[in-house]
């Protein structure tokens, strides 16, 4: 049975259609042209996104040869031998074990600069003699104190190896042009014939940097390492963990569930994504105002800064906890209260555990933006010369990016590959904190 | 519940947060060009002194002078440093908050101006850097009537300059027809002050126009961070650039850049030490004298930086580049501690 279409009827006796007039050739040719066409424009968008992603993993190889190249011979350090003879009486006790105030009084520095100068016995007159101890570490005495002091059995070996300074670390690492004249030169002529001098002896080594990771920041590069900074980075991200998630998860719970719809609700949920987008530093004011001008919580501490950070993740741990709730069917919730749940029973026990890995994957992306930030920690002391690790979360503290950004603008040539070294340590945190959250997404994403 | 735990620990770290907390180390402010000074006399007092090793916080001598003179209590810091005096009005904030403290003279430096090494050296006098970044001049400098109506600045290359110096009566310096390119620190950098106190209005002076430290703001004075570092780089980058900084950072980069000549002196240690390069200054650092006493260890480590040792021509400060006092003005700066 078939029925006659009216509007076809219609379509024919009022609008004249061209294609039909045609032959099929030209009808052929038309076709092949307007398709020629779009597939054109398809290949051209194709080019363009492609073109994109290339310059932009141009512009990221770039960027990573450049750490790399810079930053890779931050992993040696330079070593020279000396030998040296501790003289015992002024450091050990009556008891014979080290008496830590005749050793904190003790002269180290000296000790190992004369014993350096010891193996020139050529050079004479002051200005030389200055220049011979520049070729050692200025907490090469300091270094040698803390050796003995904890393995006192050290104090009967007749040669050690200490650090070169950074100077001399540079010039083996080729990153001091011997070419220019010497006036221009942070090496002298007479210290290229003596550190010549060494290398013939085989008293000069290269050996792995431990002091990167073990130390925290100090003024001589070659002691200067990024444990301070790792370990401020884990007690500011703890604190922010402790207090944004929650009060996140509490948010978002009571927004999609509980707020009663109406202007007030309109008007939180909009002041919620606009804190999102809110300029870190102004969170940093707002901690030098209320935590430190208000609270009087100390200066430079990391649980200061956990907190600045907490608020500046906030936003973006709640809309992702609100995206992740809402994409779980309502028909859990139904069921739940279906079958006699209370509310929080069916938000707490039904929804919030099958919401979970999205809820995980907004936290630890926020949390990764709160470790790579150091605007809000300049406003509340915690860009600082730090030489302590940190014990507690009152104690002062940096971050790893506020490191960075110290050694960077540090004068000295050797913090240059350190702060290279120092990029490619944060930046590995980033990439597996993000490698993290694809992975709790993968493993536990429940499609529906 | 698992949220009770999330509770708990929410209320042990407000609860953290309610401590009043006693601080056992020094907390030090204040000028970027005193900070590298600063720092290393922190490490090397908390490696021998057997005290926590002092905090040090670069937030340029303004921001410093602010923060110093907040209050007494542990909350405020100890230390500020400072690349030029203390303001009448930050004095007066001072006094205000009920802030006592002592001055002491760390040592001299000198201001740079620099470019790349791959760059002509310049031989100059004050009156071209200030004319050059001054914000206004008689008829923008295009005039050689010193009474002609001040106007935003209008010289772009250092020949006109020249030229415009030499019409007022300044000396000439043969400086080359290269456009006008200079790096100047923030407004909150005492470095910036210096840099208006000892080149732009005295350079003005001399030549019989109008003091002012207002630098132009056509984009040929570029206003950077407190971040000397970045200058160098960018003075390597563009050898037709120029920026200013503190002597420490020349002597690091001598390799790098070089420093300018002015007033027909060059910018070196003995220079700076004699007051002959017009761009010397005194460094300064500032005492809380209500904390001496209270945070352990104040008096032993000022008693440390203006130690001889540290300060000296021997001592450790010398190699960074710091310029030692005379040993009268030494024996001076002891002597306002021990008063106290």
């Amino acid at each position: 049975m078939s029925w006659p279409c009216p509007y076809l009827g219609v379509q024919e006796a009022v609008i004249s259609n061209p294609i039909k007039d045609m032959s099929a050739d030209e009808r052929l040719h038309l076709i092949s042209v307007s398709l020629n066409k779009r597939h054109r424009k398809e290949k051209q968008l194709k080019l363009a996104g492609l073109a994109a992603i290339t310059l932009a993993i141009g512009f990221l190889v770039v960027l990573m040869t450049n750490i790399f190249s810079n930053g890779y011979t931050a992993l040696l350090q330079s070593e020279v031998r000396i030998d040296i003879n501790v003289p015992k009486a002024e450091i050990l006790g009556a008891d014979g074990a080290i008496d830590i105030q005749k050793s904190q009084a003790f002269n180290w520095n000296g000790l190992v600069k004369k014993s350096f100068r010891a193996g020139f016995p050529d050079v004479k007159g002051m200005s030389d003699r200055r220049m011979l101890n520049d070729l050692v570490s200025e907490n090469a005495g300091y270094e040698l104190r803390q050796a003995i002091e904890k393995d006192p059995s050290l104090i009967d070996q007749s040669s050690f190896w200490v650090k070169t300074s950074d100077d001399v670390d540079m010039l083996l690492k080729g990153r001091i042009k011997t070419t220019l004249p010497e006036k221009l030169r942070r090496i002298k002529d007479s210290q290229l014939v003596w550190i010549n001098q060494l290398e013939q002896k085989n008293d000069l080594r290269k050996v792995f940097n431990t002091a990167f990771f073990t130390n925290a920041d100090s003024r001589e590069p070659e002691s200067a390492g990024i444990l301070g900074a790792i370990v401020g980075s884990a007690m500011v991200l703890m604190i922010t963990i402790i207090i944004a998630l929650p009060l996140a998860v509490m948010a978002a719970i009571y927004l999609e569930y509980f707020a009663p719809p109406g202007r007030l609700t309109d008007f939180i949920e909009v002041n919620i994504n606009n804190l999102a987008s809110v300029p870190s530093i102004v969170f940093g004011l707002l901690g030098l105002a209320i935590f430190l001008g208000f609270f009087n919580m100390p200066r430079s501490a990391p649980l200061v800064g956990g907190m600045v950070l907490a608020l500046m993740t906030l936003p973006t741990i709640i809309i992702a906890t609100r995206a992740s709730i809402r994409a779980v069917p309502t028909s859990i919730r139904d069921a739940a209260l279906g079958v006699g749940a209370s509310r929080m029973q069916a938000a707490l026990d039904h929804v919030l555990p099958l919401a979970a890995p999205g809820i995980l994957t907004g936290t630890i992306i926020g949390i990764a933006q709160a470790l790579g930030e150091t605007a809000p920690l300049i406003m509340i002391g915690m860009v600082a010369f730090i030489v302590d690790v940190p014990t507690s979360v009152t104690d002062p503290a940096t971050a790893l990016p506020v490191q960075i950004f110290i050694w960077s603008d540090s004068a000295e040539r050797a913090f240059y590959e350190r702060s290279s070294l120092a990029i490619m340590v944060l930046l590995i945190f980033l990439i597996s904190m993000n490698l993290l959250a694809v992975f709790l997404r993968k493993r536990f994403e429940k499609r529906w | 519940m698992r949220f009770s735990y999330f509770i708990a620990g929410l209320a042990l770290s407000s609860s953290l947060a309610g401590l009043a907390h006693a601080r056992d180390q020094i907390s030090i402010v204040g000028s970027s060009t005193v900070y590298p000074f600063a720092t290393i006399v922190a490490e090397k007092f908390g490696q021998t002194s057997g005290f926590k090793t002092p905090v040090v916080e670069s937030t340029g001598t303004g921001g410093g002078m602010k923060l110093f003179c907040g209050g007494i209590g542990v909350q405020y810091p100890d230390i500020t440093n400072a690349s030029r005096a203390i303001k009448p009005k930050e004095a007066d904030n001072c006094a205000a908050n009920g802030v006592e403290f002592i001055e002491i003279i760390a040592g001299n430096d000198g201001l740079a101006f620099s470019n790349s090494l791959e760059a002509e050296a310049l031989n100059l006098s004050v009156s071209h850097i200030a004319t050059a970044l001054a914000a206004e001049l008689p008829a923008g400098g295009m005039t050689n009537n010193k009474d002609a109506e001040y106007q935003p600045n209008a010289l772009t290359t250092w020949a006109e300059v020249d030229q415009f110096v030499t019409a007022m009566g300044g000396s000439k310096a043969n400086l080359p027809a290269k456009p006008i390119s200079i790096m100047v620190p923030p407004p909150t950098s005492g470095t910036r002050d210096a840099l208006g106190a000892l080149f732009v209005e005295p350079g003005l002076e001399v030549i019989g126009l109008q003091a002012s430290e207002e630098l132009r703001e056509d984009g040929r004075v570029i206003e950077m961070g407190e971040n000397d570092s970045l200058i160098i780089e960018k003075l390597v980058a563009d050898p037709s650039m120029f920026g200013v900084f503190g002597y420490s950072f020349l002597e690091q980069n001598r390799d790098k850049v070089q420093a300018s000549v002015v007033n027909g002196v060059e910018l070196n240690f003995e220079n700076i030490a004699s007051y002959d390069y017009p761009g010397a200054r005194p460094l300064f650092f500032y005492i809380k004298s209500a904390h001496i006493g209270v945070i352990p260890g104040m008096k032993d480590f000022i008693e440390e930086f203006v130690s001889e040792k540290a300060m000296g021509l021997d001592g450790y400060l010398f190699p960074a580049g710091l310029v030692p006092l005379t040993d009268e003005e030494t024996a001076s700066q002891i002597a306002k501690i021990s008063d106290n």
